[in-house]
């Protein structure tokens, strides 16, 4: 089910000479592989750009495609195919780990829309300061606090048992505003995916700092539970 | 088939095979001696007096040298494949192995064998060399594409290392597998079945725990976990390091300044091992040098204690990987045990309470021996890659790579560009830029570990990034794309993209050989001449006949000779007369066939003269007198006489 993007000019296969869309993988013609065109993660699925997936067919389209690019298949073949296997199987599979991960979908996304986002996946800047949701500004200050007085309570083999329930309120509650964050991302997917242009840009902006918002807490959840755990 | 079969070879730490697919059934490709199993043993020949390189011989041969002549044998090489010099001299601790005395930092260490000096990959070289000609010998035709397995866990090096191992030895490495991988597909060829499947693989040197999803053919790796420092070699060396420190308490004798003796331990530490597995109890009886007696009776229970901290070691990386997976034990629909040390009770029960397996009325699968699960999946990818076989067509492998990758930032940080548990091959492209006006060089440092600071990861290669178009500070923007390839290698390419200009990449990776020094290394490459390939099967052959008989005539003035039955002697004699009739025929079928009839009626004359030789060193006979009484060895192919299995 390769759909078939407008914008794709139409390109030569190099084994059959046979003009096909550069946005496939194989040449319809004499089914061979070719080597990718770079689209993005959604056109190697044959999908237009999209929040609100189906997983269960994007894992059995996955497996159709591997079956057919992986360098399995082509352990024998000519050193071009075996390349263009091993470039083409990893696209498919970095498409495929980013789209069936609903943050990691969502930040793609808004990516290849042009927004600026933090990378959760890629461990960097992690704490950006400029990105701390101003309604959470007073409440991580305390909490990044008491979990300091915890780590020292820990290290000189002290029980504080006040500290640990305020603690383990905290963590409680931050894990319900992840939750909240989680819900209103997907109500928004829907907003996206159905949306018209003007629609999608107020979205995508709602999305950016839901994200920003969720990483934030994200942390404070790690670092409450990290604290209590050891 | 035109193109030639395509092996799967299990390059254990302790045994290797070799194993190809007989139709629909994955089945492993015994030695000259009958034995499916070659120990990864590895043994340097008396140096010739004609100033040739000495011969080396591989397998259970080598294994006895182990007794005569332990300077000049190496076990357990896997160990140190891929590792630097530091990690080496840490391992070394526990192994009579010597590090060659120039050995330079940033080179891969050699070990010192004899008078000569291997690096780990040339070791492993003659191991799979030997399992090659055992493919060959078997197939009347020349081997040259394999599929070899590694632990799920090796790292980038370990992996690059064995592949190096492959060319030398005269073979096309068409994949790495990983072994836990491996022995889901062993399993799961006969088996339409779809679900979650753990892999728990405990082997002579490696632990590693993997999750699959199988569903239409298809075995997708979910996660994996692992050490590639733990094994049954540690519990061995628990055995010995106890019996040593006894030993030393109540004799007053330091054994370990023995190395022949050392290793007669250390197999009588691994018999009791081997044995307490099916017995409450195990005895040591060994005579020391002085005269007096070590006895020491080891209970099950004081033996389970006493491996309780290594077995509990592979708990952790259980539950990583099932977290990783994003799964309850519960989820978990079949567990697979491979590896010689899953036998041992104490780690099915460990198996059985980490996947809850009793409390849900489950068993582990153990209906494949567990030393040849691996190697039997091996030849299942083997047909896959081939391509030619109805009954492969529909499976498909999934692999993840172990390890995170990354990249060292500012303040030594790392920044993860390919996530540990992604399924490969796996890409990541990043972009640089210079930090000066007119700087033409960007270095970078790649990674890989889970670990937050450079210092602390595995380091893997120092890329230098080379003739950048000098422009401003900042301006320059170099793209470089990382790739993980299906055998979990890295792959790099770079390319400047204001000027368009693809940059120069100097790769400079921390551990292991170049592309020359494996060029160098390269055995014997007469082998590849196919032409000669009947004769030098014939040759072989009649070599090893004339061995075995050297052998039979040296053992009748051997003082075990005299330990023989009547009817023994006759069966001896028979088949030795029947060898010394057929060597020089060109039959190399009837050669083959006479030579494993009087390798077998020579067996227990075999144990006898082993068991013979293993007091004499444990009394600490000189090396010289073993040597007389056991015939010295002078052939390459796998000797027949030493045929007890080394676990």
């Amino acid at each position: 089910m390769l759909k078939v993007i407008e914008s794709a000019v139409p390109v030569a296969c190099w084994s059959c000479s046979v003009a096909y869309n550069p946005s496939t993988l194989f040449c319809p013609h004499c089914s061979k592989i070719q080597p990718s065109s770079g689209g993005d993660y959604f056109s190697v699925f044959g999908l237009a750009p999209a929040l609100d997936l189906d997983l269960g067919m994007l894992e059995h389209q996955f497996h159709k495609l591997s079956r057919k690019l992986h360098p399995d298949r082509f352990a024998r073949a000519t050193d071009n195919e075996k390349q263009w296997s091993l470039a083409d199987t990893a696209l498919l599979n970095d498409a495929y780990r980013t789209l069936k991960d609903p943050i990691r979908r969502t930040e793609y996304l808004l990516k290849l829309q042009g927004a600026e986002i933090g990378e959760e996946h890629a461990g960097k800047d992690r704490r950006d300061p400029s990105r701390v949701p101003p309604d959470l500004l007073e409440e991580a200050f305390d909490l990044n606090m008491q979990l300091e007085d915890m780590r020292m309570a820990k290290n000189t083999g002290e029980t504080d048992s006040e500290l640990q329930t305020s603690l383990e309120q905290a963590k409680k509650k931050f894990s319900d505003m992840l939750d909240d964050v989680d819900s209103g991302l997907r109500a928004q997917w829907q907003v996206w995916d159905s949306g018209d242009e003007t629609v999608r840009k107020e979205s995508e902006k709602k999305m950016v700092s839901l994200l920003d918002r969720r990483r934030y807490v994200n942390n404070l959840v790690r670092d409450v539970t990290e604290t209590l755990g050891d | 088939m035109a193109e030639g079969r395509v092996v799967g070879i299990d390059l254990g730490t302790t045994n290797s095979l070799v194993a190809y697919m007989e139709g629909e059934k994955p089945v492993v490709i015994p030695g000259v001696d009958g034995s499916n199993l070659v120990p990864s043993v590895v043994a340097l020949d008396p140096m010739p007096r004609d100033g040739n390189r000495p011969t080396v011989t591989v397998g259970n041969s080598a294994r006895r040298a182990l007794i005569e002549t332990p300077e000049r044998v190496i076990y357990s090489v896997k160990r140190l494949m891929g590792r630097g010099l530091e990690e080496v001299e840490s391992e070394l601790k526990f192994f009579p192995f010597r590090l060659a005395d120039d050995a330079e930092a940033g080179e891969v260490p050699r070990i010192q064998l004899g008078e000569m000096r291997f690096t780990p990959p040339e070791i492993s070289a003659y191991i799979l060399r030997q399992l090659k000609r055992n493919a060959e010998r078997f197939f009347g035709s020349p081997v040259t594409q394999a599929v070899i397995t590694v632990p799920a866990y090796f790292n980038d090096a370990q992996r690059q290392a064995t592949k190096d191992a492959g060319r030398m030895a005269g073979l096309e490495v068409l994949r790495l597998v990983n072994e836990p991988t491996a022995a889901a597909l062993a399993y799961g060829l006969d088996r339409a079945k779809e679900g979650m499947i753990a892999v728990y693989d405990l082997g002579g040197g490696t632990f590693d725990i993997s999750i699959l999803k199988l569903r239409d053919g298809i075995f997708e790796v979910q996660s994996t976990n692992g050490d590639t420092h733990l094994g049954g070699d540690d519990i061995d060396n628990l055995l010995l390091a106890v019996a040593l420190d006894e030993i030393h308490a109540e004799h007053g004798i330091d054994l370990r300044r023995y190395p022949d003796a050392v290793q007669a331990l250390r197999m009588e530490a691994i018999g009791a091992k081997v044995r307490l597995s099916a017995e409450a109890s195990a005895q040591f009886d060994i005579e020391l040098p002085n005269g007096d007696r070590y006895q020491r009776e080891i209970p099950r229970e004081v033996f389970e204690q006493l491996i309780e901290g290594v077995l509990n070691r592979t708990a952790c990386p259980c539950k990583q990987a099932l977290a990783d997976a994003g799964i309850t034990p519960e989820q978990i629909d079949e567990v697979v045990l491979v590896g010689g040390s899953t036998r041992i009770p104490a780690v099915r029960k460990l198996v059985d309470d980490l996947f809850h397996l009793s409390a849900r009325g489950m068993k582990p699968h153990i209906d494949l021996n567990p030393d040849e699960v691996v190697a039997l999946g091996a030849a299942v990818q083997a047909d896959i890659l081939a391509g030619a076989s109805k009954t492969t067509e529909e499976m498909l492998l999934l692999d993840v790579t172990p390890l995170s990758l990354g990249i060292e930032a500012l303040g030594g940080t790392v920044a993860k560009i390919i996530q540990r548990n992604s399924t490969i091959p796996a890409s990541a492209t990043e972009h640089f830029t210079t930090g000066v006006d007119g700087q033409t060089n960007v270095a970078i440092h790649v990674v890989q570990g889970e670990r937050e600071l450079a210092g602390d990861c595995r380091s893997l290669a120092r890329f230098d990034l080379k003739g950048i178009p000098p422009m401003s500070a900042g301006l320059p923007r170099i793209e470089v794309k990382f790739l993980i390839d299906a055998d979990g290698i890295l792959q790099v390419s770079a390319r400047e993209q204001r000027s368009g200009k693809q940059a120069q990449i100097e790769v400079k990776p921390t551990y292991g050989l170049t592309d020359e020094q494996v060029e160098t290394m390269i055995l014997d490459s007469f082998d590849h001449a196919e032409e000669d390939f009947a004769k030098r099967l014939l040759i072989e052959a009649r070599n090893e006949a004339e061995s075995i008989l050297a052998k039979v005539e040296q053992a009748r003035s051997n003082p075990v000779w005299g330990q023989l039955r009547g009817e023994e002697i006759a069966v001896i004699g028979a088949a030795r007369d029947r060898l010394a009739a057929t060597k020089s025929g060109d039959d190399v079928n009837d050669i083959r066939e006479a030579t494993i009839s009087l390798d077998r009626a020579t067996q227990r004359l075999a144990e006898l003269m082993m068991d013979a030789a293993v007091s004499s060193a444990i009394r600490g006979k000189t090396m010289e007198t073993a040597g007389e009484e056991l015939g010295n060895e002078e052939v390459t192919a796998p000797h027949p006489m030493a045929r007890a299995e080394f676990k």
